[in-house]
Parts: structure tokens; sequence; C-alpha cells
């Protein structure tokens, strides 16, 4: 009734889907035995603040620059638009608004992932290749409470600090274009800015989509790492994967954190 | 004394299967007693490396029972495992050092998590332990910066960091220059005797342990199929033994992976 190739696709469907579900679970498993055991990372700050530097404090070059270019562009386009209609004073409004509900904490999410989310992958992908996860283990010392908790937590806190530089960066990269190059009227700039930017309406909404955004790239991370075929194969399949769920991740939350926000406005 | 009170682990028909079609191992009877350095041997692929960790708690054996120092390893929870590893010391085939830390740190770690001990101690402790591997000039050194030999010995100097009552060695000879080689032989044996420890060694480097253990046991494809002193398993007249021991090309282990007659596979007829 069905030939062989009809068999084997519909067998290999079935096959992927029941294996992506199975993944499913022992990342939901994952990240539930990092939070129960997050509360020895707690105790020993020390190693939350050292993964702090490496994910957080290394990112910021690259999140600074890029901040700072995507400001001038938003500046630049912004000018072209507004001057059609007249009304180019908006320009310092559309900069900020663009830049607080939505390029920064995506884009920074973006940068962050392929930055220090993937290091975050290689990096505990090869303590399981070099069986120094196993190590752990047999020493008694548990690597989801050593390693990956305190790694998650700095994930978390640094991706809002790091969307709040990008924005800030890029608030100053539209007002070099705006005003210093193209010459809008600066008193208008920063005083429009000022009366539409509300604190509740878009700081704090981009703030809890940074903080989203930084708990979906950091557990995807960990989980790839922790995961991953101990080989060298399995470490590079994992980091790319990494990236790639990760960078679909964020615009996916984006958008549906976009239309819960944002709904009236 | 009972019997049962000198051997610090008694296994006694152990299997284990990760699924119906794999078994790695079946009907494993083997007793070691405190105090003695045990040799596990066999070539690569017979069940060497799942019997060490059955031991280690790593892995439950799907028969049979794993009894160390009085506990069924079976019965234990997470909490009681944790509790027996922290008398367990296990060395890596290839040292397994924490890359981001120093050989310092590295071997200070166990202690750092499961000691409440002061850091004066503690950095006594640490130059102590790698007085012994002969590495106390190396402790500022990184783990990239060492040679196999020397992450080895640092390994060597970690795993034994709490004075463990129980020493594992995953292969410790491998891929070793001969200096290295004789230095870790060496310090296995005599390590055990200084903190009066009990060693399993698993190895196919069979010489090197020869030379230096109480016991063998000899495994082969998951199965246990001789076990005896060193002195027994040279004269052994098995001849699966005989073949291991000497290392001969041919005999009960085929040196040809299974395949089609050659003149077939040539398209000769």
């Amino acid at each position: 009734m069905f030939n062989r190739g009809t068999i084997i696709n519909v067998r290999n469907v079935g096959h992927h889907t029941v294996d992506s579900i199975l993944r499913l679970g022992y990342a939901t498993r994952f990240i539930a035995l990092t939070l129960l055991n997050s509360g020895n990372s707690f105790l020993r700050v020390r190693l939350i603040i050292r993964e702090l530097y490496f994910t957080g404090v290394l990112s910021m070059i690259i999140i600074l620059i890029s901040g700072l270019f995507v400001g001038m562009v938003l500046g630049y386009q912004g000018y072209q638009t507004l001057n059609t209609y007249g009304s180019e004073s908006a320009l310092g409004v559309l900069v900020a608004l663009s830049l607080v509900r939505e390029l920064g904490p995506v884009m920074s999410a973006l940068l962050f992932a392929s930055r220090a989310g993937s290091a975050m992958t290689a990096e505990i992908g090869l303590m399981k290749a070099t069986e120094q996860l196993s190590a752990m283990e047999m020493m008694a010392v548990d690597p989801i409470a050593r390693v990956v908790a305190p790694r998650f937590w700095a994930g978390v806190i640094s991706m809002p600090l790091l969307a709040a530089m990008f924005s800030a960066m890029g608030v100053y990269g539209g007002y070099l274009v705006g005003v210093v190059i193209i010459g809008v009227d600066e008193g208008s700039f920063w005083s429009q800015m000022q009366s539409a930017v509300d604190f509740r309406e878009d700081i704090v909404n981009g703030v809890i989509k940074s903080v989203v955004f930084g708990v979906a790239i950091t557990w995807i991370a960990l989980f790839e790492g922790y995961d991953a075929l101990p080989t060298a194969e399995g470490v590079s399949g994992a980091t790319t994967r990494t990236v790639v769920t990760s960078s679909l991740a964020i615009l996916g939350l984006d958008f549906i954190l976009t239309a819960f926000m944002f709904q009236g406005a | 004394m009972s019997v049962a009170a000198d051997n610090l682990i008694e296994i006694s028909g152990v299997g284990y299967s990760y699924d119906r079609r794999r078994t790695i191992l079946t009907g494993i009877d083997m007793v070691i007693p405190r105090g003695k350095v045990v040799a596990i041997m066999g070539i690569s692929g017979s069940g060497k490396t799942t019997l060490l960790r059955l031991i280690g708690g790593a892995l439950k054996p799907t028969q049979g029972t794993v009894k160390i120092n009085g506990q069924f390893t079976h019965e234990l929870d997470r909490e009681g495992l944790y509790r027996m590893r922290r008398r367990m010391g296990m060395l890596f085939q290839f040292g397994a050092l924490f890359t981001d830390l120093s050989v310092y740190d590295n071997v200070a770690f166990q202690m750092r998590e499961h000691t409440a001990l002061p850091e004066e101690m503690i950095h006594d402790l640490v130059m102590m332990k790698l007085h012994a591997v002969g590495l106390r000039g190396a402790h500022r050194l990184m783990p990239s910066e060492l040679s196999g030999g020397m992450a080895r010995r640092v390994a060597l100097a970690r795993a034994t960091a709490l004075d463990p009552m129980l020493m594992m060695y995953d292969e410790p000879f491998t891929g070793l220059d001969p200096i290295s080689l004789g230095v870790i032989r060496n310090l296995v044996r005599k390590l055990n005797d200084a903190l009066g420890s009990t060693s399993i060694v698993v190895t196919h480097d069979v010489q090197e342990a020869l030379d230096i253990v109480d016991y063998v046991y000899y495994l082969s494809e998951g199965v246990m199929v001789a076990h005896g002193t060193p002195a027994e398993m040279r004269a052994s007249t098995d001849p699966l033994v005989h073949q291991f021991v000497w290392g001969e090309p041919d005999g009960p282990v085929a040196y040809q992976y299974p395949s089609k007659k050659f003149n077939e596979e040539l398209e000769l007829v």
C-alpha cells in the first residue's frame, strides 16, 4: 500500500518528534536542578562574580560598539523619514523608544548569545569531553551546583545591564548623528525624549524583556554544553545549536512579549 | 575477625547492560581486601572501565550487588553516595584536571569544597601532596602548561588530597614516556602503602602493572575469566591469559576484525 520510502519518512518524523520531546524534558529537568542547586552559589558569591567577569564584562566592548553604531544608524534613518514630515524634533523620541523597547534588549541579547552563550557551551562541552565533570562527580561535588548554577545567574544578571548599556550608547549615537552632525535642535531632542519615554511602560518592559532573554540564552547555552557529545564534533555542533536556537528563541520571545506589553500603546 | 571485615569491596554476581542488546558485564564476582593493590585487566572494550564506574557508584548494577566498606552501593541515595565518594579518589586516564584552575587550586579543590580548614592549613596540605609527587615547584602553573606526565602526577596529588580509603586508577600508564611511567607506577604502590589505602588499577599495560600489584582479575568480553597473583598470571597456561600477558598477536583473541574472506574482498576467485 505504501512504498518503503514513505514508511521510512513517517518513521523519521516520529523519531525526531519523540527525540525532541525527550530533549525538552531533559532541558526542563536541567533548569529545575540548576534552580534547586543555586543556593550554594549565592553563599559563595565569589563564584558568580568570576563568571560575571567572563560573561558580562568581557561582552561589554562588543555591546558598547554595536550600540553606538545602531544608534547612529537610527539617528540618520530617523532623521531622513521625520524630515519628510517636518517633525525632525521628534528624533530623540524615535531613537530612545526604538532602543529601549526593542533594539536594546533584542540586539544585545543576539550579541550576548553569540559572544557569551557560545563560549559557555564550548567551555562546558569541553569540560565534559575531558572528563572534568565526571572527575567533579567522583569528588562528590555536584557539577550543576559548582559549574552550571554560577554561570546561569551571571548570565541572568549581566543581560539587563548589557541591554541598558546598549540603549544608553545607542541614544548617544543618535545624538551624535542627529544633533551634532545633522544639526537637529538639541533642546527638543532631549526634552521630547524625556516627556515621551515612560518609566513603567517603556523602561521596565525593556528590562523585563532582557531578563527573559538572559534566562533563555543561558539555559540553552548551558544545557547544550552539558548535553554535548563528548567529542570535538559534538562540542562544535552544540556551540552552533546554542547560537541558532537562542537567536530564534530571542526573536520568538520578543514577539510574544511585545504583543503582551504594548497592547494599548 | 570475620573474613568480610577484611574486604573493602565485595562484588557478587554483578551484571550490567545498557539495554537488552548491549550487555557489558555478566556474573562478576570479586573481592578486594583492604590495603592491597588489585589490577583489573583486559583488552579494550572488555568492560574494565564499566566495572570501575560501578564501584564508584556512577552506574548501578542491573544484576548483583556491589558492597563497599559494608554498604551496598545501590541502596545509597545521592547524599549517601557523595558521602562515600568523599572517601574515594580517582585518577582519570588523562588526568581530567580543571583547566580553569592552577595546579595549586586543583589540589586544594576538595579541601575547599568538603572541609572548613583555614587557608594556611590548606596551603601546607597542598604543598605536602605536591611534594609527594615531586611537583611542589610547579604549584603556580596552569594545566595547559604541564606535560602529560606532570598532569597525571598533579591529578594523583588531587585524587589523594583527602587521604582516601580507596584509590581508583583508570588506565594510569597510557600514553606516558618511560620515565613518567616509572614514576607513576612507583607512586601508585608507595601512596597506597603510605596512606594505608586500598587501590584498584584498571589497565591493559600488563608488565608495568604486574610488577606492583598484589592480585589480578582478568576480564574478557564482560566475563571474569581468570584471577590470581602476578606470578600465577605469568605462569598461566590459559590461552587467553597467556596471549594477553605475553602480548601475542594471535590466539583466542583474533588479530582480524570479523570480515569476509580476503580473496572475496579482493574479488579473486
